[in-house]
């Protein structure tokens, strides 16, 4: 646990030295942020209610969702794995004396701690001053909102370290990296509320993991979630899901090591 | 095992042998084919030792460095390295090995070099007295006083692979295994990390495995190398005993007063003449080639020149081919 400590400080302290970068990315989360929620105004401005949802609660999820951009990643990078697998470097992650993927996690909650306090609350605050957000005065459903967030990281992790781990099979993770750059906005919920999807996608949408990352914790805050047993349930699903997908991540960990190449001289 | 071995070998390989899959051709017609990359290699490794591992580019030397660390499970063969078996029990033999390849670091990139070493003191479990102990001595040896506080991506080469062998080395590991550790560097950092780990080894009984094209390295450090070629061990044996499977004639270098035609003496032969200098390949006895060749012209100078252990490998690898593979090899540590 010690070990774990350690490597989650280095981790923080590592991408604390990206100042530009934190910068430009609160700035990048809080314009989005802002058109987005312009333009589901407009959709609302239309039909005041779409699928219990009003516009104040739409808002609320985009800017949300913007807060999550850093701390869950859900573009897919950053983890370095991927890049290192492609050029060996790799090798002196598995000579380490440490369970591979305890490392990156540990790594990657120490990325995701400094992104809540340099990027989560700089562009919720931004969402709060500019629109109105329908947030709760429970101090129950903040508590659920906290463990929602914590859960949607482990989801996005795991979700990260199988799209890296599939360089060891595929030797050049770009692809993956596409198709998760597409998948993870609009599976999420983050470009559009799932409610917004007609039914059976939106149906389909809530099956698979991209959900836990920003609509079950948006739904959870506001206190509309559709699972049964409510925030508990949607706590539920992102635990099987991170579960699942850590899970599935040691097993071809394993494998991986056991009998795939690591590349170059 | 009938007897029992006095020491323990650190490294211990027997028939190891990697094939890989190599997939070629267009996409619709793909073929598979097997690559036998590291075949029938056996050699043991005893406490203490210095190994050079050599070989050519594409030999398998890597593979086998990979297998012996166990990031690459062998397809043939076994392999014991401290007592464990590396590709099963990777994680904890990670933590009696140091390793270091001249191409990598284990540094972090973004931070301070202090943090990485400060890290491995968790990594490791070691004892925060021991660890602030010997990385003072690391420190104080290999010189890492003034860049300590520097992050890693600002460090020039040289300087990073000194915090990489500290980085391997705060631990105390058994074996330290190295895969080509001067690359790149200047003479002087060479010289250092040279003088570096034969004090490691001296004092501390660090057994070394190291592969290197560098042959400054093999002659300064190296008391048995291994040479590999095709996958496949070509010799194992001390250094002198290389040169002598493999002879390689010495050279005698001639500076005549002034340019002249080849010198023709019995017992050399003259291979390169540059304006009054001569080179010439002995077959016989240097003192009566010498005495022939100033007897006969006017000589201004007279260098005579060891085979360079480059030249032995060379001669080693052609002939190995052309005795169509039969390997010549001797096991002085086989139990």
């Amino acid at each position: 646990m010690r070990v774990l400590l350690a490597v989650f400080a280095c981790g923080l302290r590592r991408y604390s030295t990206y100042r530009v970068a934190t910068l430009s990315s609160i700035v990048v989360n809080g314009v989005f942020g802002a058109v987005n929620a312009m333009v589901l105004l407009a959709v609302f401005d239309a039909r005041p209610r779409i699928n219990g949802y009003t516009a104040e609660d739409a808002v609320t999820q985009v800017f949300l969702a913007q807060s999550l951009i850093g701390i869950t990643a859900i573009f897919g990078p950053p983890l370095d794995l991927g890049g290192r697998i492609r050029d060996g470097q790799v090798a002196m992650d598995l000579l380490r004396p440490v369970g591979f993927v305890r490392w990156w996690l540990a790594q990657d909650l120490g990325r995701a701690a400094f992104a809540l306090l340099s990027r989560t609350a700089p562009t919720f605050a931004v969402g709060l001053a500019l629109f109105d957000l329908a947030l709760p005065a429970d101090p129950l459903r903040w508590a659920a909102l906290a463990a929602a967030v914590a859960l949607a990281v482990l989801v996005g992790f795991g979700l990260r370290y199988l799209y890296a781990l599939a360089g060891f099979w595929l030797m050049d993770t770009r692809g993956v990296n596409a198709v998760a750059w597409l998948a993870g906005p609009f599976c999420s919920g983050m470009v559009l509320p799932l409610v917004l999807f007609p039914d059976p996608v939106a149906a389909v949408l809530r099956t698979l993991p991209w959900a836990a990352l920003v609509q079950v914790p948006a739904e959870i805050l506001l206190g509309r979630t559709v699972l049964p047993g409510g925030a508990a349930g949607g706590l539920a699903y992102q635990a099987v899901w991170a579960a699942l997908l850590l899970a599935l991540g040691a097993a071809l960990t394993a494998r991986a090591t056991r009998r795939v190449v690591v590349q170059g001289g | 095992m009938t007897s029992v071995p006095l020491t323990t070998p650190v490294i211990d390989a027997r028939g190891l042998g990697r094939d890989f899959t190599r997939v070629s051709g267009p996409l619709l017609r793909r073929r598979r084919e097997r690559v036998n990359a590291v075949h029938d290699v056996t050699f043991s490794v005893a406490p203490g030792e210095i190994i050079g591992y050599l070989g050519p580019n594409g030999a398998g030397k890597s593979t086998t460095m990979k297998m012996l660390t166990g990031i690459l499970s062998p397809s043939h063969g076994r392999v014991r390295v401290c007592g464990l078996e590396p590709s099963r029990q990777r994680t904890l033999l990670a933590g009696r090995i140091g390793v270091v390849f001249g191409q990598r670091t284990t540094l972090w990139w973004d931070l301070p070099l202090r943090d990485s070493l400060a890290l491995t003191r968790h990594l490791y479990r070691v004892p925060a007295a021991d660890h602030a102990a010997r990385l003072a001595e690391l420190t104080e040896l290999l010189e890492l006083g003034p860049f300590l506080a520097t992050p890693v991506r600002q460090l020039s080469l040289g300087q990073r692979m000194r915090g990489d062998l500290t980085a391997a080395l705060l631990h105390a590991p058994e074996l330290l295994v190295l895969d080509e550790p001067t690359i790149g560097l200047d003479v002087v950092s060479k010289s250092a990390i040279r003088e570096f780990l034969l004090r490691l080894n001296t004092e501390q009984g660090t057994t070394i495995l190291l592969t290197t094209h560098d042959l400054g390295d093999v002659e300064r450090l190296c008391r048995r190398v291994v040479v590999i070629d095709h996958g496949s061990l070509a010799f194992d044996g001390d250094l002198a005993r290389l040169r002598a499977t493999a002879p390689t004639p010495r050279t005698l270098v001639v500076d005549l007063a002034g340019p002249a035609d080849p010198i023709e003496v019995a017992g050399a032969r003259t291979v390169r003449v540059e304006g009054p200098r001569q080179w010439l390949e002995l077959s016989a006895n240097p003192a009566e080639v010498i005495a022939a060749v100033a007897g006969a012209h006017s000589v201004a100078d007279l260098t005579l020149r060891e085979p360079d252990i480059e030249d032995v490998v060379a001669r080693l690898y052609s002939s190995g081919r052309a005795a169509a593979g039969a390997p010549r090899r001797e096991d002085p540590v086989s139990g």
